[in-house]
């Protein structure tokens, strides 16, 4: 308010948790786990039709340590969730979960003896997508809810959290 | 085709066809448990009937019966178009039937599952595991007696 | 896992597998420098939740152990305690990539152990959906392969065409791709000119945009070098593993269910099976193309023949009823209400019924108590039969081939896994 036009054309105030959320949200990139059939239309979400390129998140990477948003596409087994648990611990902070569809937010219609009725019994998830499986529309909407959660956070939320103790593996002593 | 082939097997194995049946067109014999490898090795590899395919090898939990168990065979012969169904049956208490992997090596993974299903052990198998629950999982989830949901507590998470 | 004795029970049956049973591969002038190398099941070229433990030499594989189960969701378990109508959206999700092709199956399969016969214009347009579904799976398939060996152009053109194809499926059933469309003695909502309409749009350009999709592939150096004598299986060997479908026919055997065991309406059409004799990757992907073009054709037949008539069968004890008549008779409405409370009561037997699928012969063999729930319903998977040749044909081939070969073989985990 008044300032900027002190200032000319060049200059813009604001604070840092908004150039930094701001930063932030708009390079979203998500590591997509696609267990199941949401997997096809998490790929049609990347197809040139509906484009999740139009919010900055069409850098699928397939290793979580270069991601920030784990979508869990799909039916989460007993067998799969240590899997989905290590994926998840292995992306750095901050990062979001969606879960995508109805199996991965209550099991859906799998009610059966090996199927985790929803993930969030061992993540955390930020943001469910309901439909089985949900229309590539409503992933887009997801990962904008992602970006207006993103918005609101502060640089110094994710300072004081503890690390992780990681699980050692392939140590050998013999 | 099908008086062909119930003939043959009769002039063949006198004693190890116990049942024929023929219901909607699927030809079925109930065949003696300890003679099935015999009986695959001879269909597969007679040359007029060469029924060369193994299309699918399943249990069945028949649960008060009493030979509990049935293992179902479905093999096709690519050469005559015809599908044959052998059936054997296995008791709970001695659930052992000889692996058909010897003539047919793609039975491998079906007893796999059988077994990782029904817990009905196939001897002579080349690598007898579970197929699909983990390895630490002890009970068998097909069985009539195993609840829809599961037994609480054998699986477990990872914290969250 | 600090003692020995620890870290020995930790090697797990699978490891033990791989060390000591998996190992019948003897390459001469070995490089000594044996490892066990993780993949998935997360990995991006699995095509699902597929685990794969390989055994290399420097960088030639010795030996591969595929781990399923990471998708077990207990289909079968499901199915005996449900009703024969509450699984059809149940087969929707076995092979996701072609779903209408599944529901056809189950379909099939209830009618035939409880001896109904659909209407002539039902099974037309059965015919077309399984057709729509292989054509949407095989592009799919060759995208992904492409996809698998670096080439990401072909990808993105195969969705396009699939993408024309899932409109119609949502025009004609309500749903992108999880469709439960045939009810058991028919389908569920008619064939309408729009979707004639479409149907004939897209086939106009299809094959034109096929032979695109192809000149992307078929004269490219790099795809041919990876895939050109990779993963070959002979005739014998696939018979033998139990091989079906596109895998089969790659190795010059001219198995299809459609032929064989004829269903549906497929003995009045005209359609050739594809078979190539190579039986390596490079086949298993020409077979695709071609059995594409003969999906096309199958299809301009059947929108050509099909009649007009009724979509249900009239089986009032088996069928379900109008939902018009359920509201405005006395009759129906009971016969609704005894079919979605208790099911269809099919008579006691078991019968065995297979369909052509995209990835194989995708059989349901039910077992009928005579109650309206299957006593047992097993699914014959084409995938989880295919995916078993995996280790046969990789074996001796390089690492980096594993990806081009699984691309090959298409497996679909839901359906691998049950």
């Amino acid at each position: 308010m008044g300032l900027e036009s002190k200032f000319g054309q060049s200059f813009i105030t604001t604070t840092i948790d908004a150039v930094v959320s701001w930063a932030r949200k708009n390079s979203v990139w998500p590591m997509p786990l696609g267990i199941s059939c949401c997997a096809i239309e998490m790929m049609a979400a990347a197809d040139p039709r509906f484009d999740i390129a139009r919010f900055g998140s069409e850098v699928m990477r397939f290793t979580p340590r270069q991601c920030d948003l784990l979508i869990v596409a799909g039916t989460v087994t007993y067998k799969m969730a240590k899997v989905v648990r290590k994926i998840y611990d292995q992306m750095p902070d901050p990062k979001w979960v969606i879960s995508m569809g109805a199996c991965a937010s209550s099991g859906g219609m799998f009610r059966s003896y090996s199927v985790v009725q929803g993930i969030d019994q061992f993540v955390p998830v930020d943001v469910y997508v309901a439909g089985c499986p949900p229309r590539p529309e409503n992933l887009l909407y997801a990962v904008m809810e992602i970006q207006k959660k993103i918005g609101k956070t502060s640089v110094l939320e994710f300072t004081d959290q503890p690390l992780i103790e990681l699980p050692v593996i392939n140590e050998r002593k013999n | 085709m099908k008086e062909k082939i119930e003939s043959k097997l009769r002039e063949k194995f006198p004693n190890a066809i116990l049942e024929v049946n023929d219901f909607r067109g699927d030809l079925t014999f109930l065949v003696d448990k300890n003679s099935i490898v015999e009986i695959c090795k001879f269909l597969r590899d007679d040359e007029e009937l060469s029924f060369d395919l193994l299309v699918d090898l399943c249990g069945v939990d028949r649960a008060k019966r009493k030979d509990r168990f049935e293992v179902v065979y479905h093999i096709v012969s690519l050469k005559n178009r015809y599908r044959v169904r052998l059936k054997v049956r296995v008791d709970e208490k001695d659930c052992v039937v000889d692996s058909v992997t010897s003539v047919y090596p793609t039975a491998n993974w079906h007893e796999r599952e059988t077994y990782d299903m029904f817990g009905i052990t196939f001897r002579n198998h080349p690598d007898l595991r579970r197929m699909y629950m983990p390895e630490e999982f002890e009970y068998y989830p097909l069985r009539k007696d195993f609840p829809l949901m599961g037994i609480p507590g054998s699986l477990q998470l990872p914290k969250r | 896992m600090n003692t020995p004795q620890e870290h020995s029970q930790y090697k797990s049956k699978i490891l033990e597998t791989l060390l000591t049973k998996a190992t019948d591969v003897i390459i001469e002038d070995t490089l000594e420098n044996g490892m066990v190398l993780n993949m998935g099941p997360q990995h991006p070229a699995t095509h699902g939740v597929l685990r794969l433990l390989i055994h290399i030499d420097g960088e030639t594989v010795i030996g591969c152990v595929p781990e399923l189960g990471y998708l077990h969701r207990g289909y079968e378990k499901i199915a005996e305690n449900s009703t024969y109508h509450e699984f059809i959206p149940h087969t929707d999700r076995l092979d996701y990539l072609a779903p209408l092709s599944n529901n056809t199956a189950f379909a099939l399969a209830v009618e035939k152990l409880a001896g109904i016969e659909i209407p002539k214009r039902a099974k037309y347009i059965r015919m077309i959906i399984s057709e729509m579904a292989r054509i949407a799976s095989h592009l799919v398939a060759i995208g992904t392969m492409a996809m698998d060996v670096g080439a990401l152009t072909v990808l993105l053109w195969a969705f396009r065409e699939r993408e024309k194809l899932q409109d119609i499926m949502d025009l004609l059933t309500g749903a992108r791709f999880t469709t439960s469309y045939t009810r058991i003695g028919g389908v569920a909502s008619d064939w309408t000119p729009q979707c004639t309409a479409m149907l004939k749009d897209f086939l106009e350009h299809f094959d034109e945009n096929l032979d695109e999709i192809e000149r992307l592939l078929n004269t490219n150096r790099i795809f041919l070098e990876r895939t050109e004598g990779i993963g070959v299986i002979s005739k014998e060997q696939a018979i033998a593993m139990g091989l079906t479908g596109p895998n089969l026919r790659a190795t010059g055997v001219d198995y299809d269910v459609r032929r064989a065991f004829p269903y549906l309406d497929y003995e009045n059409i005209d359609f050739n099976v594809i078979t190539y004799t190579e039986g390596d990757s490079l086949a298993r992907y020409w077979v695709r193309c071609d059995e594409m073009r003969e999906s096309a054709k199958i299809l301009r037949q059947c929108l050509e023949k099909m009649p007009e008539g009724e979509i249900l069968a009239h089986d009032p004890k088996n069928v379900l009823p109008k939902k018009f008549d359920v509201y405005t008779k006395m009759e129906e409405l009971i016969h609704d209400f005894m079919l979605v409370n208790f099911g269809l009561n099919p008579p006691v037997g078991e019968i065995y019924s297979s369909v052509e699928n995209p990835k194989g012969e995708l059989g349901f063999y039910i077992v009928s108590d005579g109650t309206g729930h299957p006593w047992r319903l097993k699914i014959r998977s084409p995938s989880f039969v295919n995916l078993q040749s995996l280790p046969l044909l990789i074996k001796g081939h390089m690492v980096s081939d594993i990806v081009a070969v699984i691309g090959s073989i298409d497996p679909v985990m839901g359906e691998a896994d049950k």
